[in-house]
């Protein structure tokens, strides 16, 4: 706030502050208000629509499974016969199915998303390429020296272009090359180990391990890609203070970066977890599409999505409501889901505060 | 350049791209009908290898085909989102009654549904009654138990487990399968019935005829039940069952034509050949439908698709053996394009 | 005291503050339990990301093996064959993708990233906890149900099978993925910049514009192009709402948005489950061209977004 040398006039802007015209600070015009509001205004209104549309969508869905509701009650719940001829349906097979296939997966994508968020973040490529250009001296010329930049940037183009593969070539690439790449080691698996529970069956096709494999890089560009841009968008002044202190590079990445990147990364997380809950097609393909319930990795298992899929095309008008009420639970898991994850973010950063 | 520069070249490109694209195509003179169906995929091959031979023939009528299930199919005429649907499993009474006008089926072709099966060194197989109900059954559990041997004497069946393929997802496929199942065996038809969507005993599951055959070819000792069509053009060798005559019949055209010709079609045009007598009738066959409303708006539509249908039971069914179909007998093709006359305009 | 000499100029030398410190002394040796851990975290990493690199190339290479002879200039240019029939290609179904993913971009992009703004400036709100919670309710929606919805809701009405109505259904599964992510884009921006255009006098909406929108445009950028990529290879939704359609796009010289459209999604579900080979083929070379599309979006995106100068 200046108090004016000569040319430039004085506006009032009410009592807030006085300003000259052409100055950097300067309070907003009528018309300048007018568009904030109206903007905020908008914004507003389209938040309300997505409310809207979500609430719309679970209600049209719990219409149309109110039928089945009543007549199955919650013994759909528990039930694990599915037999459209007698019209005993149960779904307890699918709700486990789906849980132990999305939480393997998101365990072993967020491992393999978070290492690889880590490597494009901390920019190993970029650095291993600029060592060997400055072998040869030619990191320092106009098109070699933007190599690094660029291989890094095509490394990150690469992962995401997992994302980019349809679910159905998924489903075919886990036939055709997962199952006959895993069946020898995971059939020598439950010969030797075959006591420990997760290795009590063999591999005679889909299964869980090829789904959760599968179903794992599906959801991995998604968590990398996110958990990237948290990690670059930590202050370098973070870093550099950490490296000022003496922290080796992990130090710095476990101690400082990565918490204060969490919350980014957990987003990424949820993300990936709801896709997970959510894959329909390759799952349908992967995962045996048998109603049983074993802790063992290599049997067949169903996902509710999975039964959608499968069940839908063929489905008469009685089952339609049927299996809207699994999407109902499916819908009900994923509310569960991200409350367990509002309340885990709750407590983390009461824990962080104190 | 300002990234509002930059956006608006994007978008100029893209459009001339698109329209690029769309004018290196066949030039469409202009379309007078386009007919859009939905509906089986049992059929699909055939029903898109008829399509466009018609819209290459007749340059102003376009007729789009998109397998969903049967049960779709039907759901799709039931809410007139289509101009015709497609179904394995017919139309039952209940829908067709929710349908204002009414609607007309008609059988457009058949198909035979066959046993694959995965053992080395086993050219041919014979499947006596006993032992492919057994089989599916879940009480004939290994290669070389008496039900399968007793069928081939001189054939070395090898100790392996029967691993039975079945569909993941519901099908006319397995509709027809279980129905033929039901008509001979009461066991069969109590404890697990006919339905597109079957409560196997046993059975490791696949999607589509595709997933099955593809399990079936790459496990040893597999059994599998797939359509005649992937069979053949596949190479997958299937087994020869015993009919209703005790005569251990392998699927072929003339053995299909057989098991349709034992059975009479009524006046909707809808039956089944569940188990058929005749001695040279191979067991498992169905027929397919085409759903037609009986009254259309649009007087083009009307006459393009009696053109059409017209075309399928006469031209078309020429073409239905090459792809693994049955083409209809006389007496079939007939009364269906008797029925034709019931399609009208309002 | 050594000293460096500046050559050309002549104007003098500078002095070498570092000359006398021994540079070896500052590397540290891995016997070290810290710099080993370090240097045994760093091989993980990288042999993580490698594993992680071994699938998209086992894919690629799946894909390039089965369908790659088969891309040529008539896959581009002609309509699907019929079964037994040679040659063809899926020119309709790569305009109808482009149209149709196209048509959700636009649907969802400026509901998202408008809803993405609120929430992200109204942070602790009642209504921005209850839009986060929706969105992140819908993440898990399974693309089957938003084909059923979409079925319901817009073929129904319109009383026929549309490439709008498949762009709605493409888009409810877009939505979550573009309101998160471009929420978390949008509060990664550093504090000072936003108080910065307050203390100058902006209005609200022209820091958004001006400041926020502008620094957080790769972070939205990625979570669309990650939404994009998705719809672009769903079938389930499509097969309820945007069927198929062997012919091309345009008719009467007008493209024809309500009819049943083809897509690339659909075609490799049609076409890999048939037995004919000249039709599977074709399907592993769509798949290849639908991954090259995205790619080549997520290039010309980032293409869009670079900015002239450098992020500090």
């Amino acid at each position: 706030m200046s108090a004016g040398s000569a040319a430039p006039p004085l506006i009032e802007h009410g009592a807030v502050f006085q300003a000259r015209k052409g100055e950097i600070t300067q309070a907003p015009t009528r018309g300048q208000i007018f568009l904030d509001r109206a903007f905020r205004r908008t914004c507003f209104v389209f938040a309300s629509l997505t409310i809207v549309v979500v609430t719309f969508i679970v209600l049209r869905i719990a219409f149309a499974a109110a039928p089945a509701m009543r007549h199955y009650g919650t013994g759909f719940l528990s039930g694990r016969v599915w037999d459209p001829n007698t019209e005993r349906y149960g779904i307890l097979a699918e709700i486990w199915g789906t849980l132990y296939t999305s939480i393997l997966a998101l365990i072993l994508g967020t491992a393999f998303g978070l290492a690889a968020a880590i490597f494009l973040s901390e920019g190993y490529l970029g650095q291993a390429v600029f060592n060997l250009l400055k072998g040869s001296r030619l990191h320092l010329k106009p098109f070699w020296g933007n190599l690094p930049d660029q291989v890094e940037m095509l490394l990150k183009n690469l992962i995401e272009l997992l994302a980019a593969i349809p679910s159905v070539v998924y489903g075919l690439w886990g036939l055709f090359v997962v199952i006959p790449l895993i069946r020898p080691v995971c059939n020598w698996l439950h010969l030797k180990l075959g006591w420990i529970s997760l290795f009590s069956t063999d591999l005679s096709g889909p299964g869980v391990l090829p789904a959760v494999i599968v179903l794992s890089i599906m959801i991995m560009p998604t968590v990398t890609a996110i958990s990237r841009d948290a990690l670059v968008a930590v202050p370098p002044k973070l870093r550099m203070a950490a490296y000022g202190l003496g922290a080796t590079r992990w130090e710095a990445l476990l101690a400082v970066i990565l918490p204060t990147a969490a919350r980014g990364i957990f987003g990424g997380v949820i993300l990936a977890l709801g896709r997970a809950l959510g894959e329909t097609m390759a799952l349908a393909m992967l995962v045996g599409n048998s109603n049983q319930i074993q802790l063992s990795l290599f049997s067949p298992a169903n996902t509710l999505a999975a039964l959608l899929a499968n069940n839908f095309p063929e489905a008469g008008t009685r089952e339609i409501s049927v299996l809207m009420y699994a999407a109902l639970v499916l819908l009900g898991i994923t509310f569960v889901v991200n409350l367990l994850g509002v309340v885990i973010i709750q407590r983390a950063s009461l824990a962080h505060a104190e | 350049m300002t990234l509002l520069r930059r956006s608006t070249l994007l978008l100029l490109s893209f459009a001339l791209l698109l329209g690029l694209i769309a004018c290196t195509g066949k030039a469409d003179q202009a379309p007078e009908v386009k007919l859009q169906g939905a509906g089986a995929s049992f059929p699909a091959p055939l029903y898109n290898r008829w399509f466009k031979e018609y819209a290459s023939a007749h340059q102003n009528i376009l007729v789009d085909y998109q397998s969903v299930g049967s049960g779709n199919g039907v759901k799709s005429v039931l809410d007139h989102t289509v101009d015709f649907g497609a179904s394995d499993a017919a139309m039952k009474p209940e829908d067709m009654s929710k349908v204002q006008g009414g609607v007309q089926l008609f059988p457009m072709t058949a198909g035979s549904i066959v046993l694959a099966y995965n053992l080395k060194g086993v050219d041919s197989l014979k499947l006596s009654r006993k032992a492919y109900v057994g089989i599916f059954l879940g009480k004939v559990k290994r290669w070389n138990d008496s039900a399968v041997a007793a069928a081939n004497p001189g054939v070395s069946l090898p100790d392996l487990p029967i691993n039975i393929v079945v569909r993941a997802d519901g099908s006319g496929t397995s509709f027809v399968f279980s129905k033929h199942l039901s008509a001979v065996s009461d066991e069969f038809n109590k404890g697990v019935g006919a339905n597109t969507m079957p409560n196997w005993p046993v059975g490791t599951k696949s999607k589509g005829n595709e997933g099955v055959t593809a399990s079936v070819m790459t496990t040893p000792g597999s059994i599998g039940y797939i359509e005649y069509g992937y069979a053949k053009t596949q190479n997958v060798p299937f087994a020869a069952l015993e009919n209703k005559s005790g005569k251990y019949v392998t699927a072929s055209t003339a053995s299909g034509q057989a098991a349709l010709a034992s059975v009479t079609l009524p006046e909707d045009l809808i039956a089944w050949a569940s188990d058929p007598e005749a001695p040279e009738a191979y067991p498992i066959v169905t027929y397919t439908w085409l759903i037609c409303y009986k009254k259309y708006s649009d007087k083009n539509k009307q006459q393009a698709l009696r053109e059409l249908i017209h075309y399928a039971l006469t031209d078309g069914q020429k073409q239905a053996e090459s792809l693994g179909y049955i083409p209809l007998p006389d007496t079939v093709v007939a009364k269906a394009s008797a029925a034709v006359d019931n399609i009208t305009a309002e | 005291m050594a000293t460096l000499n500046i050559a050309a100029s002549g104007k003098g030398t500078i002095q070498n503050p570092f000359a006398d410190l021994d540079f070896p002394q500052l590397e540290r040796s891995l016997r070290r339990p810290r710099t080993l851990v370090d240097f045994a975290l760093n091989i993980l990493v990288a042999g993580m990301t490698i594993a992680a690199l071994v699938p998209l190339f086992s894919v690629v290479f799946l894909l390039a093996w089965r369908g790659g002879h088969k891309l040529s200039l008539a896959v581009f240019t002609e309509l699907p064959p019929a079964p037994l029939e040679q040659g063809g290609g899926f020119g309709n179904a790569i305009v109808g993708t482009l149209v149709i993913v196209g048509l959700a971009v636009l649907i969802s992009v400026p509901i998202g990233l408008l809803t993405a703004i609120y929430i992200s400036q109204d942070k602790g709100g009642r209504v921005a906890q209850i839009v986060r919670f929706s969105a992140k309710i819908l993440t898990g929606f399974p693309s089957i149900l938003a084909g059923v919805f979409a079925y319901g809701a817009i073929v129904l009405a319109t009383g026929g099978y549309s490439s709008i109505a498949g762009a709605v259904a493409l888009s409810i599964l877009m939505l979550p993925t573009i309101i998160l992510t471009s929420e978390e884009a949008i509060r990664m921006v550093p504090a000072r910049m936003r108080e910065a255009a307050f203390g100058m006098g902006a209005t609200q909406t022209q820091t958004i514009w001006m400041v926020l929108l502008p620094t957080a445009l790769p972070g939205i950028l990625t979570g669309v192009m990650l939404a994009v990529a998705r719809a672009a290879g769903e079938t389930a939704p499509l097969l309820f709402t945007a069927l198929f359609s062997n012919y091309w796009l345009w008719s009467h010289g007008r493209a024809e948005l309500m009819r049943p459209t083809a897509s690339l999604a659909v075609l490799i579900y049609n076409f890999a489950g048939m037995p004919f080979p000249n039709q599977v083929e074709l399907a592993w070379a769509a798949a290849l061209v639908l991954v090259l599309l995205v790619l080549a979006a997520n290039l010309i995106g980032q293409g869009l977004s670079r900015r002239q100068i450098q992020q500090p």
